[in-house]
């Protein structure tokens, strides 16, 4: 009686006598990375210093968010990812967004566009309009932006290996358009770092591809200011199949990467990195995804200060886009994947992000219907108006557990740091397959949880419902006059070009390849010309060659 | 019972840089004892028919998540039989409307496998085919 009465006052010592004998569900209760967590977290877990390591938001370490007023001054961008077709195709797709209260624009290309070719070469075969819209040239890009006022809209182009050249494409459209190259408002992805470690659509080998990338920030700090050159991604590395700690450590290890080139190749640290901005996976684990977009924010901005000398907050800041997880969705039972999709979206507006992309319910089974990508953007809309989550700044700071898990994830990402550095750097851990192999290994692990039953995904190996077979849904298809039409408008324009000036601007190139000079500006002029994306490339490829698969397996 | 292993090509056709899946199944077709070869990325359909018969698999597992599949399976199907390597059993998967799945597999593929599907039904369904495929050969002999 009288120890009963001595532990009645700790309530701690009470709840684990409580815990003795009491059952638990026979389920896995790791974080969707595999992470154990504790029952509960108290005091004793999170040991922050509001100072330190919270700070205000619009505060460095930026923990609590980048702006001081965060969604109360502006809410993130809506910014869906469209693109299919022929560049007309796409170009009435964004007319219906913006008329749908879409904020801004995000263009998906296809396979052959984002590999360095163009539509009517062999290797393109089957693939255009597919995945994205088809861009092989200056005239095509006009297209795209028809009867929208470039000047006025920020793009998001969604391209790597060959950015330097549609953003080419871009700058040269946007002059006819009478705009300016200072007054365009947007990024290229332009990450092609992660293309090696996951994605996949690389042109040449790493160390060219980074000095096209130094000459592009060279390029834009003198013309197009508000040009953001780099969105450094984790999105890919995660759909890939990584951890949340490996899309944080990997992707914050590339950014690294560019910050070095950029002053090895004699820029100002504070002159590129305020346009550098990062790019997100939302997956399913709802804390853990929080968590890690607050580590991102507190170790970008300890990196940049205290390793890179930045002086300029706006360099210290993560400035985030962020897209649900694709990989998430489940072609069984297919509407659930609205439910999916709005608690990555909840995660990712609770974590801070600048804009984002919501998912649409049909992507598992083709490119999303015109009403499946209404949803998701009504999704994010009713996530900002109806649902207050806006309505304070960083609501979940002060967590226990939050604080323990941004801590463990920043721990985790300092460790992949140091293992990168013993392996030689970035590149070097590229080329040795590292980053491939760990991914790799991740998604492995997953994928045996999810067949074993121990991470449950609902429709697919729980609540699965029998009889099922084709899902009642529609199917948006390509339909195949997009390649045969876009054969006709590349041959419509070799013919009628100057075929001079086209040889001039490719030896332009060519020159500037074996030289110094800047390519950005040679891509530039080499797009007024008329060249199209697979004539670039191929000098580039002649100049620079191709990247080599590491084998994994 | 015969002891011979089933020799597999994981092929990646196209520009498609999707290789999680592709990579996952030569992963578990491996634990099941089977050869696995992997083509890596970007390859065109002669590339991965030259790679099948060099490499004279039993077995084609086709990824694709690009959309180009019913320009580039067909042609695949017929770049292997040009090369006397018609009677493989031929396969794929990755995201294929169900329409073109009825198409596919009512031409020349013997099993086309969906988003969600368990990668130890991939490897089961490929053992218990090559195992009558096996047994006949040896009722020929």
């Amino acid at each position: 009686m009288s120890t009963v009465e001595k532990t009645s006052s700790d309530p701690r010592a009470l709840w684990e006598e409580a815990l003795k004998g009491a059952k638990q569900r026979d389920v896995d209760f790791t974080t969707l990375s595999g992470e154990e967590l504790k029952l509960i977290y108290t005091a004793e877990d999170a040991s922050f210093s509001e100072r330190e390591d919270l700070g205000m938001p619009g505060q460095f370490p930026y923990t609590r968010g980048v702006h001081p007023t965060m969604y109360r001054g502006r809410l993130w961008t809506m910014r869906q990812f469209a693109g299919f077709g022929s560049a007309a195709q796409t170009n009435e797709r964004f007319k219906f967004l913006l008329a749908n209260g879409q904020t801004g624009l995000s263009v998906a290309f296809d396979f052959p566009t984002l590999m360095g070719h163009d539509s009517d070469e062999e290797i393109s075969l089957g693939e255009v309009g597919q995945v994205g819209v088809a861009i092989s040239s200056l005239a095509d890009m006009e297209t795209l932006f028809e009867g929208i006022p470039m000047g006025e809209v920020s793009t998001s182009m969604t391209i790597n290996g060959p950015a330097p050249i549609l953003l080419a494409f871009y700058i040269a459209a946007a002059e006819r358009q009478g705009v300016p190259p200072e007054k365009i408002r947007g990024t290229v992805q332009n990450d092609i770092l992660k293309e090696y470690q996951a994605q996949h659509a690389w042109l040449v080998a790493p160390e060219p591809a980074l000095r096209m990338i130094t000459d592009m920030m060279a390029y834009c700090s003198d013309n197009a200011p508000q040009w953001n050159t780099i969105s450094i991604s984790g999105y890919h590395i995660r759909e890939a199949g990584s951890t949340a700690a490996q899309e944080l450590a990997f992707t914050l290890a590339n950014g690294m990467e560019y910050v070095r080139r950029g002053i090895a190749a004699g820029l100002d640290v504070d002159e590129f990195a305020p346009r550098l901005s990062f790019f997100f996976d939302s997956h399913l684990d709802f804390f853990e995804e929080i968590c890690k977009f607050r580590a991102a924010r507190r170790i970008w901005a300890r990196k940049m200060r205290d390793e890179f000398g930045a002086k300029n907050p706006k360099s210290w800041m993560v400035r985030f886009h962020t897209q649900t997880a694709g990989v998430s969705l489940t072609a069984q039972q297919p509407e659930n994947n609205i439910v999916r999709t709005a608690y990555q979206a909840l995660a990712a507006v609770l974590g801070g992000t600048q804009s984002l992309h919501t998912n649409s319910m049909d992507e598992t089974l083709s490119l999303p219907t015109e009403k499946a990508v209404k949803i998701a953007l009504r999704t994010q809309q009713i996530l900002a108006e109806e649902t207050g989550v806006a309505n304070v700044i960083d609501p979940l700071a002060g967590s226990y557990f939050v604080e323990e898990q941004t801590d463990r994830l920043e721990e985790q990402a300092e460790a992949y740091f140091k293992e990168i550095e013993e392996r030689g750097g970035v590149v070097p851990s590229i080329e040795s397959g590292f980053f491939q192999s760990e991914i790799h290994r991740s998604a492995l692990k997953y994928q045996r949880a999810v067949e074993a039953g121990t991470k449950r995904v609902v429709g697919v190996n729980s609540y699965v419902e029998e009889g099922e077979g084709q899902p009642e849904i529609d199917i948006h298809r390509i339909d195949p006059s997009v390649e045969s039409d876009q054969h006709e408008r590349l041959a419509a324009l070799r013919g009628s070009r100057d075929s001079a000036a086209v040889e001039s601007a490719l030896a332009a190139v060519r020159e500037a390849c074996r030289g110094d000079a800047n390519l950005q500006e040679r891509f530039v002029a080499a797009a007024h010309a008329s060249c199209t994306l697979g004539e670039i490339a191929q000098v580039l490829r002649e100049e620079f060659g191709e990247f080599k698969e590491p084998k994994i397996l | 019972m015969s002891e011979r292993r089933i020799r597999v090509l994981i092929g990646k056709p196209g520009l498609d840089g999707h290789d999680r899946g592709a990579k996952t199944v030569a992963s578990v077709l491996r634990d099941h004892g089977m050869e696995v070869i992997y083509t890596g990325l970007h390859q065109t359909p002669a590339m991965i028919a030259e790679a099948a018969a060099q490499e004279d698999v039993d077995v084609v597992g086709l990824s694709i998540l690009s959309g180009a599949h019913m320009q580039l399976f067909p042609k695949i199907r017929d770049e292997l039989t040009s090369r006397g390597k018609g009677d493989v059993l031929l396969v794929g998967g990755g995201i294929i409307p169900h329409d073109d799945i009825d198409a596919l597999e009512a031409d020349g593929f013997a099993k086309l496998f969906g988003p969600g599907t368990k990668t130890t039904d991939i490897a089961n369904w490929i053992e218990e085919e090559m195992k009558t495929r096996f047994e006949k050969e040896g009722d020929e002999i």
